[in-house]
């Protein structure tokens, strides 16, 4: 097990104020981490740092053992523009690519037998040549999800995958999601679905205007803020 | 039929017809192109925007008096592409007030400049042909005409060589951030190429004609068109094939050249968009 990402005591927000704060956890290879909170609590705003998009305030991100911002896959959450967007499965999952090529304009072989496998790896190669917007919605995050394989392969950043899923795609994409993590890639994974989150992650960061639990999921279960949690849940519900 | 032919072969013994059909047909390449990513960003208002504010450039420049209204109007014209940019991120007035603030400006204040200092004798002549598109297509010198050819290689050398950038900063501007692409530069880049587009098919089609020629033919292709490359070359191919047809139509109906290919385009698109409801309903 190595440490790929170290976030200590981070402080993460905008000019005009701090969004989230004492952020502190680890991510070792092949963990499959799951970020919660309600809506508002800075996980976009976490996000964003882990990409190296938007620097902390305060504290320190370290990526480790020649690990880097670019060696996350990211899956963001899907636009409205997307849904209306007249593109071919294969040329959404190659622009995945486009990260590796340094200034060359144009695909080669090699990036072309990438997307492929990723392809093949997710089970969409017969979707290769149809349309993104006439597919399903799980459909649709497997090829985003080959695209982000295609950019890194390390560790995957999933922002809310599962918004506007049925429940049978939604399990099918946990399922997936699952077995890319058997096979050693780290998960991290930003959502509101404790259950799910509780059933597959191995650790689970809560956070809410600041951090309040990391650990290894079987502490969170015992901890208090995952019943408080659950109790507003089932009431909600 | 031998009369047309004999209109036909009387006009294009004339180098200035051909001088207009080159550059008509250059400038409906790039704004096909173009057009694709305005129309799938959203952003289809800025084109229409940028050529209001090209429309009030124009008039300044008319005003001061300077003989190459260009120098004005194109520097003018990209600043504004990079202001709507800036503003549309900024959350103090909205992406879509801005533009539509920006343009009725630049159309009141450009017309009140031509009233004030009027150039020639006839002001409504003047407005209506910056508007609608002018005669000036044929009166293009072949200094113009180099320009234009310079401009659109440009700006084809640049959309061929940035494709698969552009796709992917359209399709996904926070994957593309996260792995590495600039999408504010590459979002810049659009603009700017956008203000140089108006400006050009502005001689052409007039200022509120101009955004029909950058988002008919991306339109029309969407319709049937799956892939982004395939709806990329077919966009190319109506804006061209809608040019060519719209300035012979209007040599031969002797109809004002911007508005009959302006007309070209919107029948294509009712013809696409008859397609596809067509092969919806026979799946």
């Amino acid at each position: 097990m190595s440490e790929q990402i170290i976030c200590r005591n981070a402080a993460l927000g905008y000019e005009d104020g701090i969004v989230t704060e004492d952020i502190d956890f680890t991510v070792n290879s092949g963990d499959y981490l799951c970020i919660l909170g309600e809506n508002g609590s800075g996980k976009s705003t976490l996000i964003k740092a882990l990409l190296g998009l938007k620097p902390q305030i305060s504290g320190e991100i370290k990526w480790c053992g020649g690990f880097s911002a670019k060696d996350i896959g990211y899956l963001p959450q899907q636009t409205p523009i997307q849904r209306d967007f007249p593109a071919s499965v294969n040329e959404i999952v190659l622009s995945g690519c486009l990260s590796k090529m340094g200034r060359r304009p144009f695909y080669k072989a090699a990036e072309k037998k990438l997307a492929a496998e990723n392809m093949a790896q997710l089970g969409i190669s017969d979707l290769a040549k149809r349309c993104y917007r006439e597919l399903s919605g799980g459909q649709q995050q497997r090829v985003l999800l080959a695209r982000a394989l295609c950019a890194a392969s390390k560790m995957l950043l999933l922002d809310e995958p599962m918004t506007g899923l049925d429940p049978h795609a939604q399990s099918e994409l946990y399922e997936i999601i699952a077995a890319l993590n058997a096979k050693g890639t780290s998960i991290i994974m930003v959502s509101h679905d404790i259950t799910s989150a509780l059933k597959y992650a191995t650790h689970i960061l809560h956070i809410s205007k600041k951090q309040l639990f990391f650990g290894e999921k079987s502490n969170y279960i015992k901890s208090s803020v995952c019943k408080t949690f659950l109790e507003t849940e089932a009431e909600n519900d | 039929m031998t009369d047309i032919f004999s209109t036909l072969q009387y006009y294009f013994s004339y180098p200035f017809v051909w001088y207009a059909l080159i550059v008509v047909l250059l400038i409906a390449l790039c704004s096909s192109l173009l057009g694709v990513t305005l129309v799938l960003k959203r952003f289809s208002f800025i084109g229409d925007g940028l050529s209001h504010v090209a429309f009030g450039a124009m008039a300044i420049a008319a005003v001061i008096g300077i003989t190459d209204k260009m120098i004005i109007i194109l520097p003018v014209t990209v600043l504004s592409a990079i202001l709507l940019l800036r503003t549309g991120k900024n959350t103090k007035i909205k992406g879509d007030a801005s533009i539509a603030m920006i343009s009725v400006s630049a159309l009141a204040l450009g017309y009140i400049l031509m009233n004030i200092f009027p150039v020639s004798s006839n002001i409504s002549a003047d407005v209506c042909g910056s508007l609608f598109g002018s005669t000036s297509i044929l009166k293009l010198k072949i200094e113009d005409v180099w320009l234009c050819i310079v401009l659109s290689v440009i700006v084809l050398a640049i959309f061929v060589l940035f494709y698969n950038r552009i796709f992917s900063v359209t399709f996904d501007e926070s994957f593309s951030k996260a792995t590495g692409i600039n999408s504010d530069a590459y979002n810049l880049m659009i603009a700017i190429i956008t203000a140089v587009i108006i400006v050009l098919a502005m001689n052409l089609v007039g200022s509120l004609l101009v955004s029909a020629l950058i988002i008919f033919p991306a339109l029309s292709a969407m319709r049937l068109f799956k892939s982004f490359k395939s709806v990329t070359i077919c966009s190319a191919i109506i804006s061209v094939i809608c040019a060519a047809a719209g300035i012979i139509l209007s040599i031969l109906l002797k109809t004002p050249t911007g508005a009959t290919i302006v007309a070209a385009d919107i029948a294509v698109f009712l013809i696409f968009s008859l397609a596809s409801i067509l092969t919806s309903k026979s799946k």
